[in-house]
This record gives structure tokens, sequence and C-alpha cells, in this order.
């Protein structure tokens, strides 16, 4: 007996001497390797392409390197400046240095336009007084100031030392309708250009709108395909799920068809005698359309979770509730809803995040009223007036709005909770 | 079959004596059908008197789970009418009914605690804390979990076992005149299953409930049951206590369900008092309680295997008719002899394994005889 517990107390040994852990960790060794070998390429392929390109994102939205870059003495020069007076000597030294070296390399122009999205009208003065700066010499001041009086502003040279910085708040602060004002303040932008906050709003309200109309629908819908025989509900699946199976521009352009103002519904509705002819309702090309074509073309994510929750909740349940003298709706509510709350929860954050995201259908019938912030991200990512550290400041701010959701619902209802099927 | 008997210690007349009072269910020309086009329960009519313990035997498809879910309110009946306690309940929604179900798979609720799972028909029916705590423990009382350790426990976190113990204290925990139980021990293994059949039966005892209980296993119903109604195609074969339905089957199906069975072919030449003449398919003749067959017509003779007798005294048997042996099986407390008798290669006789008790040999010819009175002529069956 004695001989029995000194041994279990002491670490156990493989025949060979070796710790057992050891010698088990050992003969686990080449299964784990093949494990790894087999999720190696998506791994890779994530990192690539996905993991590497946020990093990317995130960096380039706060990245702001070109005064550093084009104009490197003059950031050195100001980075000492007090800000109360025009700058000493030794700025327009670094200036006119710079300008110099500017010319030559044909990035004057590059560091003007920058300037110039600042300060408009600011690439003028610089470009004028770059042409000229190599026949003058030393000291500097007098001469810029007398070539314009522009180099005399301290606005200017406040912008040139707060963008010189490489990391900036700027494009956060447009993002949320905020910029520096002349004093170098963080102050909200004059109204006329405020768009993101509301269209981030927006964006927010109506993915939580369509989400509650998807579980309007879906609940019962799969409840209704969860208890019919495998036959019926495998048919009404198919029903269900038979928008996955039509392009998504076919589906919306048939919205289009029914909803808009010469459309299916309209005439209906004038045939019917219901609405006159000038009366014809406005149901696409705003927040309508944008609800209703996407909440048909989400709610299968939400059908999905819901029907395969609601599937393995056997009907004898409810049953007992009732033989024990519960109400039907008592028997729902305290026996069936809590059972199907993983699965609820499931498609609720499925369809609330895919749609926080969504961009092609607002983009096509949610006219000016209806769009998502993801529609401006795009607006800013193409054309002339690109604006890309804009655009990926918008994004990183949509991409921690979802995980911030998706933290707090971790928290609410637990995400080992969740069942997609 | 013989220590069942000594597990029985009920008054077998209890059940008609009682049927002058009113009866907790009765049927009453109670139809079912699914489809409109067939007959799921035909034309049922049957009392089940207060404090009965009665069990719905049949194989599966045989009607008697709908009438359990007609019971319960489940199904609604094609036709006629359901009384309980004399009140037709046809239209009483199930929640109204007041009676205790045990499901197959209990259907204990997986997001509630034990005692929340207890508590939970005492709670619908506006209970205070105090008084649903105090049932609650009773209940689990009842059933030997009421020492504590399970109260916050999950159902998944108990074994099948303990699962069915709390279904059924859950049924009864709000002390309803009626219990249905659905097949409730069909989950579990044969140790356990006996168990709890005893454990069943003492509660039913105890505490005077009513109780439908409905099952496929003819060994339970006999267990168990005051009266067991062996059903098959929708219609009450027989409607008996255990010991008569094992002895005195009325027909060839009730025969072949209940128990072991021999069952010998052949034709009725005549009847004289009851006891029929019988020649058999090889030509021998004997003698039959004449039950549900008549003269000239085929007719399935029906002898248990322990009431067989090989090479007899003239005292014991009327008369006796060949058998070769064909197999022995040796089973510790006694032998089965597997023997061809009039052409049937599947006559079983058991002997109890006494001391000197002659063992046979396969091909041997032997002599087998029974008493008159164990022998009954039932219809041809299928």
């Amino acid at each position: 007996m004695a001989t029995r517990e000194q041994r279990s107390k002491a670490p156990l040994v493989a025949a060979d001497g070796t710790p057992l852990k050891e010698a088990l960790r050992r003969s686990q060794a080449v299964e784990r390797r093949r494990a790894f070998a087999l999720v190696a390429p998506l791994l890779v392929f994530i990192l690539l392409v996905f993991a590497i390109p946020i990093v990317a994102m995130i960096w380039r939205s706060v990245y702001n390197p070109e005064i550093r870059e084009y104009l490197p003495q003059t950031a050195a020069a100001l980075s000492s400046w007090d800000g109360e007076d025009v700058p000493p000597e030794a700025v327009f030294q670094a200036m006119a240095a710079d300008m110099i070296v500017g010319v030559e390399n044909r990035t004057i122009g590059r560091a003007a336009a920058r300037i110039n999205r600042e300060i408009p009208g600011a690439r003028s003065t610089m470009m004028r007084t770059a042409r000229n700066v190599d026949a003058w010499s030393a000291p500097y001041r007098e001469k810029f100031l007398e070539a314009d009086e522009d180099w005399a502003s301290l606005e200017f040279w406040h912008i040139l030392q707060r963008e010189s910085r490489l990391i900036t708040p700027t494009y956060y602060l447009l993002a949320v309708d905020y910029e520096y004002n002349a004093q170098g303040e963080i102050a909200p932008r004059p109204e006329v250009y405020q768009v993101y906050q509301s269209l981030f709003f927006r964006t927010a309200w109506m993915s939580i709108l369509i989400t509650g109309i998807c579980v309007l629908l879906a609940y019962p819908i799969s409840y209704m395909v969860a208890t019919q025989p495998v036959r019926i509900a495998n048919l009404l699946l198919i029903l269900v799920l038979l928008p996955f199976w039509t392009s998504l521009l076919v589906r919306t352009s048939a919205w289009i068809v029914l909803l808009q103002q010469q459309g299916v519904i309209n005439e209906l509705l004038v045939w019917a005698g219901v609405i006159d002819t000038d009366g014809r309702l406005r149901m696409i090309y705003n927040r309508i359309g944008t609800v209703v074509a996407m909440t048909h073309i989400l709610l299968p994510f939400m059908v999905l979770p819901l029907y395969s929750v609601m599937k393995t909740i056997p009907p004898s349940y409810l049953r007992a509730a009732k033989s024990l003298g519960a109400h039907p709706f008592r028997a729902w509510w305290s026996v069936y809803f809590p059972l199907t709350v993983p699965g609820l929860a499931a498609g609720c954050i499925l369809v609330f995040i895919l749609a926080i995201g969504y961009y092609i259908t607002p983009a096509l019938v949610g006219g000016d009223s209806g769009i998502f912030i993801s529609n401006l991200i795009a607006d800013n990512m193409q054309g002339s007036s690109a604006q890309l550290k804009l655009a990926a400041a918008l994004a990183t701010i949509l991409l921690v709005a979802v995980l911030l959701v998706y933290w707090l619902f971790n928290r609410l209802v637990g995400v080992d909770k969740l069942k997609f099927g | 079959m013989n220590d069942l008997a000594a597990v029985k210690s009920r008054d077998v007349s209890l059940a008609p004596a009682e049927a002058t009072e009113r009866p907790m269910v009765l049927f009453e020309e109670v139809q079912k059908s699914y489809d409109g086009e067939t007959l799921v329960v035909k034309n049922l009519n049957l009392s089940i008197a207060r404090g009965e313990f009665l069990t719905m035997l049949g194989p599966s498809g045989s009607g008697k789970t709908t009438c359990l879910m007609m019971v319960a309110g489940f199904e609604a009946a094609t036709n006629g009418e359901i009384y309980l306690d004399g009140r037709p309940i046809n239209s009483v929604p199930p929640h109204q009914r007041g009676i205790g179900m045990v499901f197959q798979n209990y259907a204990l609720f997986p997001h509630m605690t034990i005692a929340e799972n207890l508590a939970f028909p005492l709670s619908v029916r506006g209970l205070g804390r105090a008084e649903q705590e105090k049932k609650v423990q009773r209940a689990l009382d009842m059933v030997q979990m009421g020492d504590g350790s399970f109260h916050g426990r999950r159902p998944t976190q108990l074994s099948g076992g303990q699962q069915q113990r709390i279904a059924l204290a859950r049924a009864l925990v709000f002390e309803p005149e009626l219990v249905l139980m659905d097949e409730p021990l069909g989950a579990l293994d044969k140790q356990l299953r006996e168990h709890m059949q005893y454990e069943i039966k003492h509660i039913h005892e105890s505490l005077g409930v009513t109780v439908i209980y409905v099952t496929h296993d003819q060994s339970e119903a006999l267990t168990m049951s005051d009266r067991v109604a062996v059903f098959n195609d929708g219609v009450i074969q027989q409607l008996a206590p255990p010991e008569v339905l094992y002895e005195k089957p009325e027909n060839s199906f009730v025969a072949q369900f209940i128990g072991e069975n021999n069952t010998l072919h052949g034709r009725i030449r005549s009847i004289n008092d009851g006891i029929a003449r019988v020649e058999l398919t090889d030509g021998e003749s004997v003698h039959a309680l004449a039950i549900n067959a008549g003269p000239g017509e085929r007719t399935q003779l029906s002898i248990r295997p322990e009431r067989v007798e090989i090479d007899p005294d003239e005292s014991v048997t009327d008369h006796t008719v060949t058998a070769r042996v064909e197999e022995v099986i040796y089973l510790g407390d006694h032998i089965r002899t597997r023997m061809t008798v009039a052409g049937n290669a599947d006559f079983i006789v058991k002997t109890r394994n006494r001391l000197g008790a002659r063992r046979f040999k396969r091909g041997e010819m032997v002599r087998v005889g029974w008493a008159t009175e164990d022998c009954r002529a039932l219809d041809r069956g299928e």
C-alpha cells in the first residue's frame, strides 16, 4: 500500500525512464506538425491578404510623411519655433534650401499640393516663390516677406508646423466632422461640411432597424420550418435560401422594378384607387428602399441560425410545459424562447455586422437619404478628390465599432453560446 | 414469470369493484384519424377507475400513444368524447386539464436547474415561494433525490435514471389526480428499468393517483399494472389484470404478444361443453378450451412453455403427442428444450432444473402433454 502511494506521488515515467509528459509530448509532435501543415496555407493567405492590409490601412489613416519628406529642413527648423511671431531667419533659410532641392527633384509641386489641402491658395504662393528662390541669397526672411505677404501669415506657419508631425489625428477628426481651426484648436467643422457623424449614426440605427425587422420576419418562419416534416421543411428552406442563389444585382434591380414610382406597387395602388397618380409613393432611392432591399437580402442570415437551433428543440418541451399547467404563451416564453436565444443572438450579430458595412444595396437603391457610411468610404477612395487617408480613417472607425459590438455581445450573451448551425 | 407473481400483492378484483363509481377517465366511442383515410384508434370505449394503474400495451403504431396524447390534450379525438372525472375534456386545452405527464425523453427544461424545473408547474399556478420550496423538497424526497445536492444542477448533469426520477417528481409535484406516462423507462438500461418499475409502483400505491402508462414492453406492463389494455391495430384486444392476460389470452394476438407462447395449428372438429377437439396439421388430435373459434374453423392452439410436461404421468395430462428434441438450452435455473411438435419446429418446453431432471438429446423422440385447460383454441391469427 505504501509503495503504491509513493509511486503515485512521484512524476510518472515512461518505460525508458523519460518523464511521461515529455514522452507524450514527443509522441504527439508529428501529429501537431501535421495539423499545423494543414492550416499553414490558409494562415499565410489570411496573413498576406487580410491581416497585413488591415494593419496597413490603420497605419495609413494616421501616417503623415509628406511635409517631412518634401520639406525636411523646414520641418526640423520649425520644431523649435515658439509660434508667437513670424518664424526666425533659420526657418526661412531651411525653407529656401528645401525649395531648391524640391525644384531640382521635382517634388516641390507635391509639397505645395499637400499644403494647399490645408490652406487653399497656398500652392501658388509656394510655387511662385520656389521659381525665384535660387536667385536669392541670405538673409532670406526679408526676401520671402517682400515676395509675398502670405509668408508673414502666422496661420500658414502654424499649419505647416502641425503637418510636419509624422503621426496625425487629422483624418480621424475629419471622419467625425471635426478639424483644427485657425488657432490650432480642435473644433467642429462648419455645418455644411458635416456629413460623417450623422452618417455613422444613420448607418447604426438603420442596421438596428434592419436587424429588428429580420428578427420579426425570421422567427415565425424559422419556427414554422423547424416544426414541419423534413420533406416540407427542406422545400421551405430552399425558398428561404433562394435569394442566395440569385445575383445581388438581380435582386436589387427586382426591388427597383417593384418599388419605383412607375413600378409595380405604385401602379397597382393607383389602379386600385388607393392613391392618385400625383400621390405616387416614394419607396426607393431613399431609406425605405435601403431597408426593404437589405432586409430581404439579409433575412437568410437570420433564418438559418434560428432554424438550426429550433430544430434541436424537441416538441415535447412545449408539451411538457403545457401539461404542467402553463398557458401556451407562458410555455413559449419560459421554455421555448430561452432555448432559441443562442440562435437569435447569432442571427442578430451576423445581420447587424453585415448590415453596418453594407455597400452595394445602399449605393443602388439608397438615393441620398439611404446611403451608408461604406458608400462614403468608397467615394473617398476613387475619383480626383480621393482622400485615401480619410477613407482609411472612416474604415478604421467602422472596424472598431464592429469590434466593439462584438465585445459588447460577448459580455452580454457570450460568444461560446452562439450557434450558427 | 414466477417471481412476478410474488411481487404483485394487489387485489385483482379491485378494478371491477370500483367501476360502479364515477371513472377517472372515460373514453366513449373515441376514434382518431390523422389522414382521413385510416383510423389509428377505432371506436375505443374504456373506463379507468380512480386510483387505478392502467397500462396501454402494444406494438408501435397500435394507437396506444395516440390515446394517451388525446387524454393529455395534444391530439384531438376525431370522433367521440373523453371524460376526465365526469367532465368532457375535448375542448379543454392541455394546460387546463391538470394532468401530470412523464415524457419518453423526460422533456426536462435544459436551461433551468432541477429546482426550477420542479417549481415550474407551481410558479405557473401562482404559488408563493416558500410553498414552492416546500413542495419541491417533498417531491424530491419522494424520488429519493432530496439531499440538496441536486437542486442547483442542470438536467444534463444528471444520469438517465436521475433525470427519469426528476421527470417523475415534476409530473407529481403539483399533485395531479391523473398521471400519464409515455414509455418513461424506454431509455434506461435493463437493470435500472426494473428498479424504476418498482419505484413507480410504490409511488403510485402511496399517493393513490391514477396512472395511465404506455409501453411496448410486456414484462413492464405485467409487473406494474392493475389492468393492462393490449392494443393492436387501433383496437383493444384484451383488457384484463396481468394474471388473466397471461393465463387466459382471448385471442391469438394477445397470446403471442404477452409472454412466451407455443403455437400449434389445426382445425376444430367439434366442440363439447366448451372443450374443442382439434385435429392438428400432422393428423394428431388434441383437446383444448374453445375460446374464439367455432367448429370447422382453423385455429391456433396456445400453450405456455412452462405448462408442457415431457413424458408425463397420465394423471397430470389428458393426452400426449409425439415430439422430436431439436435443441437443449441450459439456462441455470431452468432448461429450455426446443422440439418439433405437429410440424412446428419452434415448440419450446421449459423445465425446472431440479435434482435428477432428465436431460434430453438432440433427435430423441419423446411424448409431450398438457392439461386441457392450459391449451386454448384461439382464432387462426394472421
